[in-house]
């Protein structure tokens, strides 16, 4: 059967995404250039007996998502860079008291205003560390129109099986361009729920770890009572201070994912075989380096893209291995080397990382990338 | 035979946190009884805080209890409120976090009309970090951070929740400790945003700044000041100087926004116009 197709923007994806991994609820404030998001759901989200509110800034967004996940609902909000700066704190709330819930952050220049809302790729930082303390993060960087649906399903799917909040963030370019996208049928990409508690309710605790490291969810409103805080708390949910617990429990929140990160980090290896030079690139500037990276291998340059799909965590054991054997990694991104701290400290000085680094709201172009190739001796 | 308040406690949570002398457990008591009076199901109530001392009452609570961030109870409930309107959803906070950091939130539930109630627990300070001035201390008053007295106008939190549009506004104290389940009962009952103010007190951080020596003496001033809306009718303006008005003080009846979202759904799959 021929698939549905539509010539969709990458924002109007994602909405569709969610929308495909059962999200109900979406909570925003809206914000250049993710409004289409805010649009799409409005207009969606009632018919299929969803929910749709436009709240009065981007912490109570964050903070109703929070809350409708916590009645049951797989949420969404969607926003960018000053949005998410005001997310931060309940982000971290989030985390610490384990609830599901995705943030689509469609990136723009900054530090605040900046330059709206010409497109970058400058919050790769502020999803890692934007919120205090320390805690695991996934985040997911699409390149297409395509990615940005099933990008949204898989951060729904993610969050869902590890009690976190999860980031999908296309830079501006990729929010906003438009492209032929095939609509998966029904049941062809997997949707995950999170794991439900099968004890009755009074032997519910809701960080109960001895059903592993990701403790199953109850909502409210089904029958189960239970407590959750923002403070370090004990499998029942309730505020503790004893320093081994606590910093036990940190410690699995963290683990909870990093013990599955090899199922949870994705990529793309484009003519990586006999590369010498590996482009690690994502977004929209992975398009640029996949031009440039068929233009040099026309020229006989041995070049080969990594394409990072999962941020965080970082695709470290990826770029490990390959630092072993390239000459050298070129890190084109539009932001002054956000990423290329991270494949600097992922090469451990056995290969040289040559940055291309745009903060002017233009796209890092082929000509830019194939000029670095030329560099590597 | 004395009322059960451990039906509704949870076991093994005492004692809580509040000092001797703090109002919060007054009203706590208050709010527990006017859950009993309605009957409400625990599991199907949800109590929703923000930060403070005020805020850890929802830990007490043998119910659904979410303790969120500081000022964004409001937020966080209305998610609460939207994917099960069929919970009955209480916040409860302090003065300082429903009405400085929290206040654009308490605004905005109160426009929407989203069918929650608000207890605002409104002892003039920021008790929990030790007594600097909130948007409710009075001019004048001292707090850690207003020695030489407080330089800011107090919000009226009754005027602010009717002027933003919440259609249930009452006020009530914790010297008038009976009055407060009323209050509260109603309050649930109505269909709406239901805004409670009960003004308490900090013995710690207040009390002792501002020359109450002790906790009676800031009992007695709740009873003195207080004047129940019926009684104000028959008082001249003089008589009313330094007074504030107790009871039910505003009253409507208005769409409420989950049954507006309700008719949105029906929009948007073709049905009622
Ligand atoms: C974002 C943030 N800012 C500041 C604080 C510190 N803080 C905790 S409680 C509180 C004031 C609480 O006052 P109020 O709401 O009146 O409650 P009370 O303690 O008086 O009952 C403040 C400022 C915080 N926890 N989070
Ligand atoms: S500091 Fe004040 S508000 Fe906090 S518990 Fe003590 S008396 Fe109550
Ligand atoms: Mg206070």
């Amino acid at each position: 059967m021929a698939k549905k197709v539509a010539f969709l923007q990458g924002n109007e994806a994602a909405a569709h995404g969610a929308l495909y991994a059962g999200c109900r609820f979406f909570a925003g404030y809206p914000i250049t250039p993710s409004t289409e998001v805010a649009e799409v759901l409005s207009n969606e989200l009632p018919k299929v007996g969803g929910k749709f509110i436009q709240m009065e800034d981007e912490i109570a967004a964050m903070a109703a998502v929070i809350g409708g996940a916590l009645g049951g609902a797989k949420t969404l909000t969607a926003t960018s860079g000053p949005g998410l700066s005001l997310k931060q704190e309940l982000i971290g709330y989030a985390c610490i008291a384990e609830i599901p819930c995705v943030i689509y952050n469609v990136m723009r220049g900054g530090p605040s205003t900046g330059m709206p809302t010409g497109p970058s790729q400058s919050d790769i930082m502020c999803a890692r560390w934007g919120t205090h303390g320390d805690h695991a993060t996934i985040a997911l960087l699409p390149a297409s129109v395509q990615e940005c649906f099933e990008m949204t399903v898989q951060a729904f799917n993610l969050a869902e099986k590890y009690r976190l909040p999860v980031f999908v963030m296309p830079d501006e370019i990729v929010g906003h361009m438009r492209e032929r996208i095939e609509f998966p049928e029904p049941g062809e990409m997997e949707v995950l729920d999170r794991i439900k508690p099968t004890v009755p309710p009074e032997q519910y605790k809701p960080y109960d770890t001895q059903f592993g490291d990701v403790p199953p969810l109850a909502s409210f409103g089904s029958g189960y009572k239970f407590h959750v805080t923002g403070l370090n708390k004990l499998p029942d949910g309730f505020p503790t201070t004893k320093a081994d617990y606590v910093q036990a429990e940190e410690e699995r929140q963290i683990r909870k994912v990093m013990a599955d990160v090899d199922n949870i980090v994705d990529f793309e290896e484009y003519l990586l075989d006999d590369a010498e030079i590996v482009v690690v690139a994502f977004g929209s500037t992975s398009r640029s380096a996949r031009f440039a990276v068929n233009e040099a291998r026309k020229q006989g340059i041995k070049v080969g893209m990594f394409r990072i799909k999962t941020v965080w965590p970082f695709p470290d054991k990826q770029i490990k291995a390959l630092a072993g054997k390239v000459k050298a990694f070129i890190t084109p991104e539009m932001n002054l080397g956000m990423c290329t701290i991270e494949v600097e400290r992922c090469a451990e000085g056995k290969a040289p990382v040559l940055g291309i680094f745009r903060v002017d709201g233009e796209p890092i172009n082929p000509g830019q990338i194939l000029d670095k190739m030329k560099e590597v001796k | 035979m004395a009322f059960d308040y451990d039906k509704y406690l949870r076991p093994g949570k005492l004692p809580h946190i509040w000092c001797p002398g703090c109002g919060h457990g007054i009203v706590m008591k208050g709010m527990i009884r006017a859950i009993d009076t309605l009957g409400l199901k625990k599991e199907n109530t949800a109590i929703v805080s923000g930060i403070g001392c005020a805020s850890r009452l929802p830990g007490y609570m043998d119910c659904c209890t979410l303790h969120t961030a500081h000022g964004r109870a409001a937020a966080f409930a209305t998610g609460v409120k939207m994917a099960r309107p069929e919970m009955t959803v209480l916040l409860v906070g302090g003065d300082g976090d429903g009405t400085a950091i929290g206040g654009n939130h308490f605004i905005h539930a109160c426009r929407r009309n989203i069918d929650m109630t608000y207890i605002i627990m409104n002892n003039n300070i920021y008790g929990m970090t030790g007594g600097q001035f909130s948007p409710c201390t009075p001019t004048g008053a001292k707090a850690s951070t207003t020695p030489y007295g407080n330089p800011d106008p107090a919000f009226d939190v009754a005027k602010l929740a009717i002027g933003a549009g919440a259609t249930f506004v009452a006020r009530g104290t914790a010297y008038h400790a009976n009055q407060i389940d009323k209050l509260i009962t109603e309050a649930i009952q109505h269909k709406g945003f239901s805004v409670v103010e009960i003004l308490d007190d900090c013995p710690t951080t207040y009390g002792r700044r501002n020359k109450f020596k002790s906790v009676i003496e800031m009992m007695n001033r709740l009873k003195d000041i207080a004047v129940p809306v019926k009684a104000a009718e028959k008082m001249t303006p003089e008589q009313l100087q330094g007074k504030v008005l107790t009871g039910i003080l505003y009253k409507e009846d208005k769409p409420e926004y989950c049954e507006q979202y309700a008719k949105v759904i029906e929009r948007a799959q073709g049905g009622a116009k």
